[in-house]
């Protein structure tokens, strides 16, 4: 293949991808910003959308894009409950002590990953997309449906920064994030948002989740690289900073495009691990961290 | 004193007598409860983990087999017990489960393991073990001479002699530029090694080699480096996002020009051809070790095996025309074990004294004709390379379904060898 096309497709799978970590990352590090928890289990989240998207699309009637749409709302809905019910039940009791919650949410992913086994099974199993469009280039032929996957989550990244700019909410969450004793000073109830953030943060993994699945399929062990993935950047965005996360991830995702198909994807995860490495030692805060 | 030690029956060799007077009297009860008693195998299987949609038909096949065989009278009159147990499909877990089947649960013998680097991993622990290890796994690892004298593969080919016994009709019917697109560890290497190897015998050359890790789930970014000028694109994948990768492949050459594609059904087991997504696949071809779809031509025994283990026509579950099958692989557990009761009989097996004497007994063994313990076809079991040997099948996909359109002989799977199990110690 030529050259200019080469990148063209480099730089489509380079966006896809950095629009479904940009969700993914930016639910981890509201959290993070917000409750100081590092959340372990957030891979989990992701896979647990996945495969309730499957169950309200297998078990949904009416067309494809209908049982989607019903995914699209269900799935953040669900899996914001769980996470909030875990804050409430096991985050909460640990009074956010940093290592202990480390320790829980690994449990916890744990405890989502086997039930995920038990309950749904060992299969990848499809979720049909909600419209069968193919973009025929010159070229090469490209899924329509990824092209709409880079909108939506557009779209939802938009509302996040909304909510966290412009509304009550959003105001709330800010000053939590600022200062948990001076925000519970002036009547806030630090609880309800803390369960808050951590459903929405659980949500944001999940409607990401339920945008990939009809390009890969639901599995029980999906969660792994979002994780890791989250996790890369975030760090180099800098925990806790929208902004970075943002742009983290499309660093992270065009690069990891453009290198996996010029070169290869383990020598891009090799790359992102690295930089991930170089930033922890130059600038621990991250690209936009606030300096400890 | 020293003299009276040896006339005087000191307390050791008093308690030895009495323990073998004791064992002595229960001899003849115990002979009996070892006749009648059931005979245990075990069964190493992909329950999860990436090898799940193997598993699941796996076991099925196997407790169809059982039931066949236990309604037949089980092996020398005694009925057979098949315990499974979940590797994960992992190696390291792998090795556990053969130690637990073989010390714990006591099972005879073990088979039915599939992934690559899952036997590898486990065989030299059932060698250790001393317990036949009978792997139905395609990979080269068994005839290459790297195991055991305990670990065989009996009932399926391996990759070696599939690829190269299919390689002259791709070359002839296909084209002879090709490119692979393979998985990135032992059971890819093989057919990256031996296909290349018999496309250049048959005067054709492998342009391009493409080895993704068996874990990924994005393909889109690998297809650029399939060349323009390819004419035959092999492909053959497995895990969890097989179907992510064909579809993928479909997206990317759209309804542009492509390369006639010539797969292993390894892409698509337990997918459904006729998924969405997977028009494009209409007129490319696939190797099957079994047909997935019924031929006209199939035999009584194809007939009957299709309706014990409780699949259609097309290929899927009689219960759910949803749940696709493994039909190319599965009947590998099934001549196993019919194999397995072959080779217990043979050998007069009695108990777990006599394992090394059923090996023995396997790798007496040389023509393996179609029958209802063998229902995928004829075969010939090499005994000094501990592998068998079958037909080989390329079908097209037309309207959806998978019709075979080439055959290949046994006499053209077979390949030179000098690897000799039986010459190794037990």
């Amino acid at each position: 293949m030529d050259f200019g096309p080469y990148l063209l497709l480099a730089l489509m799978e380079g966006t896809v991808m950095a629009a479904v970590l940009a969700l993914t990352a930016v639910g981890l590090s509201l959290v993070f910003g917000v409750m100081r928890v590092v959340n372990v289990a957030h891979g989990e989240f992701f896979m647990l959308g996945a495969v309730v998207a499957w169950f309200v699309t297998h078990y949904m009637p009416g067309p494809p894009a209908l049982a989607f749409a019903a995914a699209l709302v269900i799935c953040p809905l669900v899996v914001g409950g769980i996470a909030a019910l875990s804050d409430t039940l096991i985050l909460k009791r640990l009074n956010y002590d940093p290592e202990a919650t480390i320790v829980a949410t690994i449990g916890l992913s744990y405890i989502f990953q086997q039930a995920a086994l038990t309950f749904y099974g060992p299969d990848a199993r499809p979720v049909e997309a909600p419209f069968n469009l193919r973009l025929q280039l010159p070229w090469f032929g490209y899924s329509g449906y990824k092209i709409a996957v880079v909108l939506a989550a557009m779209l939802l990244l938009l509302a996040v920064w909304l909510l966290m700019t412009r509304t009550r909410a959003g105001l709330i969450m800010r000053a939590t994030q600022l200062d948990r004793n001076t925000a519970r000073a002036f009547g806030i109830n630090v609880d309800k948002v803390y369960a808050g953030v951590f459903a929405l943060g659980a949500g944001l993994a999940a409607v990401a989740a339920v945008l990939i699945v009809p390009i890969q399929q639901a599995h029980y062990l999906m969660g792994h690289d979002p994780l890791l993935l989250s996790f890369i950047v975030v760090i180099i965005g800098g925990l806790g900073s929208l902004r970075g996360t943002l742009l983290a991830a499309v660093i992270i995702g065009l690069s990891d495009g453009v290198i996996s198909v010029f070169f290869s994807p383990t020598l891009a995860k090799i790359l992102a691990t690295l930089l991930v490495a170089m930033v922890l030692v130059f600038r621990p805060q991250g690209l936009f961290g606030a300096k400890p | 004193m020293t003299k009276l030690i040896g006339i005087t029956p000191s307390r050791r060799s008093l308690l030895k007598g009495m323990a073998a007077t004791a064992s002595a009297l229960a001899l003849p009860g115990f002979v009996q409860a070892q006749s009648s008693a059931p005979i245990k195998l075990g069964f190493q299987l992909h329950r999860t983990g990436i090898g799940a949609a193997y598993g699941r038909w796996y076991e099925r096949t196997t407790q169809a087999a059982l039931k066949v065989l236990n309604d037949q009278g089980g092996i020398n009159g005694r009925p057979v017990e098949v315990v499974f147990e979940d590797d994960g499909t992992d190696p390291k877990r792998g090795a556990e489960v053969v130690e637990k089947l073989a010390s714990q649960a006591g099972c005879d013998a073990i088979f039915g393991p599939l992934f690559s680097h899952v036997v590898i991993g486990s065989a030299p622990r059932a060698g250790e073990l001393k317990v036949p290890y009978l792997v139905c796994s395609e990979g080269y690892h068994v005839a290459s001479g790297k195991l055991n004298r305990w670990t065989m593969q009996p009932g399926i080919t391996d990759v070696r002699a599939q690829v190269s016994s299919m390689a002259p009709w791709v070359a002839n019917n296909l084209g002879k530029k090709v490119t692979m697109v393979f998985p990135d560890y032992a059971f890819g290497h093989d057919h990256r090694d031996f296909f290349t190897a018999a496309i250049a015998a048959q005067g054709g050359e492998v342009i391009k080699h493409i080895a993704v890790p068996p874990t990924e789930t994005s393909f889109t970014r690998y297809l650029p480096q399939i060349p323009r000028d390819t004419e035959v694109l092999y492909h053959v994948m497995v895990g969890p996002a097989v179907l992510t990768f064909v579809k993928e492949l479909g997206e990317f050459y759209g309804s542009g020009a492509r390369p006639e594609i010539f797969g292993f059904i390894d892409s698509l087991e337990a997918v459904d051809t006729a998924a969405p997504g997977l028009e494009f696949l209409e007129g490319t071809h696939f190797w099957e070790g079994h047909c997935r779809v019924k031929q006209a031509d199939a035999s009584e025994h194809e007939t009957f095996y299709r309706a014990a283990v409780g699949v259609d026509d097309n290929g899927a579950s009689v219960s759910d025309a949803k749940d696709v099958s493994t039909y190319a692989h599965m009947f590998s557990t099934w001549e196993t074990l019919f194999l397995i009761k072959a080779g217990m009989e043979a050998a007069g097996y009695q108990g777990s004294a006599d394992r090394q004497k059923l090996i023995e007994a396997l790798e007496a063994m040389t023509e393996l004709p179609e029958s209802q313990a063998h229902p995928q076809g004829s075969k010939i079991f090499n005994g000094k390379l501990h592998q068998v040997f079958g037909r080989q099948n390329i079908s097209k996909v037309e309207g959806g379904k998978l019709v075979r359109v080439h055959q290949t002989t046994i006499d053209e799977t077979m390949y030179e060898s000098d690897v000799d199990y039986t010459a190794m110690s037990f």
